[in-house]
């Protein structure tokens, strides 16, 4: 069981070890199946309240049907519950010490996020599956074809795995399944300063920059743009929103440089 | 500090686990400071200490978790920090709490485990069922983990250190918490191990525990070790014990007396008709004494000599009379 030296043969294990803690997860999941019935029912909870409950009230600014204009909002709230799950495994796996075992084991240091971040890629595309049906039966729809339909999913897919490099670190910087558990309910404040569900439009000036510059609008938007769905914005708008594509990409490259190293130094470095 | 340095047979010239002059601080707190400890091969070594000794802190730079500000450790040969991939393929870790995954079964965490050590499916597969087999879990192998008892648990945490077979095992307080059957389970399981060579650093807050498996035993306190030996030589360090039970509570002041100058130290009083006293080295003879209580006219219904326990050694030698730090 000598460890390789060649970096071919080590990238091989960095990858067979994070493909086995990926199925661990899943496995995890399998015995979890009050976990997988939440994960499908809490979409259709969303459409059905945002849809019809919030719908009845709010004005689409161009005057479309408001489901076509909340779904890519809420495509955008399902891509960012990734760091929060990620999180809240890291940090327990932190404090059970499992990372601990891990750490003492001759097993590649990536392998670890790479299997957290792996599994949360898989589970969050069911998600993502999931809020699609939901969507299409309350009348949502792509228009514009196929390749920007492809495109925008491909976005949403980029951008989660980016955010739950997030997660890692963030659970590995606090350690505690406790504070993690304390930290989860911020996500849904993060994700309603956005255009997700209403336009920022009508918000004051102050709260509509910080709504504008949210990568949860830029993801959002460009989701419309591509599906063709109502709510594209016009007049004088934010950068991040005039090009919703291109921020979403910088977004997810500048999240990966940033959180890849740190969450590589903390789990080397975590308890010495 | 007085350091008591026990010469103990078996500590040959082929230590597995070697630390020397190991410092780590937390923070404002000395956890480590300037500890030695050498382990020689195939035998167990039990690391003893009060609560916040060090014990853990030790153990965790010896697996290669931690960094020590100072001092160094090998292991194999193998400097802990400089070679730690050497190292982590040596050695398997028990830490003190169980980190196994409780929404598996058995089964499946040493499967994984198993991957993750890199061997094929088959083998692991193969080594799961071997292990479950061997150390009495098959028939609950294919419960998930949530399930078990505390006892099974360790066990299952315990047997996932074995999967490679490592040279050295680490052991953190492996019976801490469990019932005595449990604890009888993982100390068989222990005994195991070392007959098929395994080299066991375990620490623990047991003395029975030390000395019913360790060969050799390092009291550590305050971050050093304040005393190194076989249990038997440890226990001679602080002499034999003379147990007294009078007859009369009466004369108990007069055997106190009768004692303190036989044996150069105050005597304890057990109950209001027993005493006991820690006898020097080179102490009286029993006859001596049974003949000076006699000669005090003090009636004694039974005067014993015995060994002192791993409880007396380790409370005299941690015994904090002066306040450290
Ligand atoms: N990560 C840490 N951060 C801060 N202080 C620590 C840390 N780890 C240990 N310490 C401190 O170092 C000292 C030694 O701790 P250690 O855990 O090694 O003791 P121990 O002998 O294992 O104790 P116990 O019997 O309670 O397990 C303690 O005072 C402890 O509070
Ligand atoms: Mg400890």
């Amino acid at each position: 069981m000598t460890a390789p030296t060649s970096p071919l043969r080590r990238l091989g294990w960095t990858l067979t070890d994070g493909l086995t803690l990926v199925g661990r997860e899943l496995g995890r999941l399998r015995q979890e199946p009050g976990q997988i019935v939440a994960a499908l029912v809490f979409p259709i909870i969303m459409v059905v309240l945002f849809g019809y409950v919030f719908g009845s009230a709010i004005q689409v600014p161009d005057g479309g049907d408001y489901r076509e204009y909340l779904m890519p909002g809420l495509f955008a709230m399902v891509t960012f519950s990734a760091w929060l799950g990620v999180m809240t495994r890291m940090a327990t796996e932190a404090t059970r010490g499992v990372m601990d075992r891990f750490r003492s084991m001759p097993m590649a240091r990536l392998a670890v996020p790479l299997g957290q971040t792996g599994a949360d890629l898989l589970t969050g595309l069911l998600m993502l599956a999931i809020m699609v049906s939901a969507g299409l039966l309350v009348g949502w729809q792509p228009h514009r074809g196929l390749i920007p339909t492809a495109q925008a999913f491909l976005l949403m897919i980029v951008l989660r795995y980016a955010l739950s490099w997030v997660g890692v670190y963030v659970g590995l910087a606090v350690k505690n399944d406790q504070v993690a558990d304390a930290l989860v309910p911020l996500g849904l404040p993060f994700t309603m300063l956005s255009n997700a569900f209403v336009p920022t439009d009508g918000m004051p000036g102050w709260l509509r920059f910080l709504a504008d510059w949210n990568p949860v609008s830029a993801l959002t938007a460009a989701a419309r743009d591509l599906f063709g769905n109502p709510g594209a914005p016009s007049g004088n708008v934010a950068w991040p929103l005039a090009h919703p594509v291109t921020a979403v990409l910088l977004w997810s490259a500048a999240l990966l440089v940033i959180f890849v190293p740190l969450s590589l130094r903390a789990f080397t470095r975590s308890g010495r | 500090m007085t350091a008591y340095n026990v010469p103990s047979v078996g500590i040959s010239a082929d230590p597995i686990v070697v630390a020397e002059g190991l410092h780590k601080s937390f923070g404002d707190t000395r956890a480590l400071r300037g500890l030695d400890l050498s382990v020689p091969r195939g035998t167990v070594c039990g690391v003893l200490g009060p609560n916040g000794a060090g014990k853990t802190t030790a153990v965790r730079i010896l697996a290669t978790l931690s960094d020590p500000d100072a001092g160094h450790a090998r292991i194999a040969g193998y400097d802990v920090v400089r070679d730690a991939g050497k190292v982590r393929e040596r050695i398997g870790l028990a830490g003190q709490y169980a980190a196994v995954d409780d929404k598996l079964t058995g089964r499946g965490n040493l499967r994984i485990f198993g991957r993750l050590y890199h061997l094929s499916r088959r083998e692991a597969h193969r080594r799961a069922d071997e292990l479950l087999d061997r150390f009495g879990l098959m028939d609950d192998a294919d419960r998930p983990v949530a399930g078990y008892s505390g006892g099974m648990r360790r066990r299952l945490d315990l047997i996932t250190s074995l999967i490679l077979r490592p040279d050295v095992l680490f052991l953190d307080e492996p019976t801490t918490g469990l019932d005595p059957r449990s604890r009888g389970e993982i100390w068989d399981s222990i005994r195991e191990l070392v007959a098929d060579g395994t080299t066991v650093l375990l620490t623990t807050q047991y003395l029975d525990e030390a000395d019913h498996l360790a060969d050799h035993i390092a009291v550590i306190d305050h971050g050093q070790a304040i005393a190194t030996g076989t249990p038997d030589a440890l226990k001679a360090t602080i002499g034999d014990r003379l147990d007294v039970t009078l007859e009369d509570p009466a004369a108990l002041p007069e055997a106190m007396t009768v004692l303190n100058t036989l044996a150069g130290t105050e005597p304890t009083t057990t109950d209001d008709d027993r005493l006991s006293v820690a006898l020097p080295a080179t102490g009286p003879r029993l006859a001596d004494i049974v003949r000076e209580l006699d000669h005090a006219g003090v009636a004694a219904a039974d005067v014993s000599l015995r060994r002192p326990t791993l409880d007396e050694v380790f409370l005299r030698l941690t015994d904090r009379k002066e306040p450290v730090r």
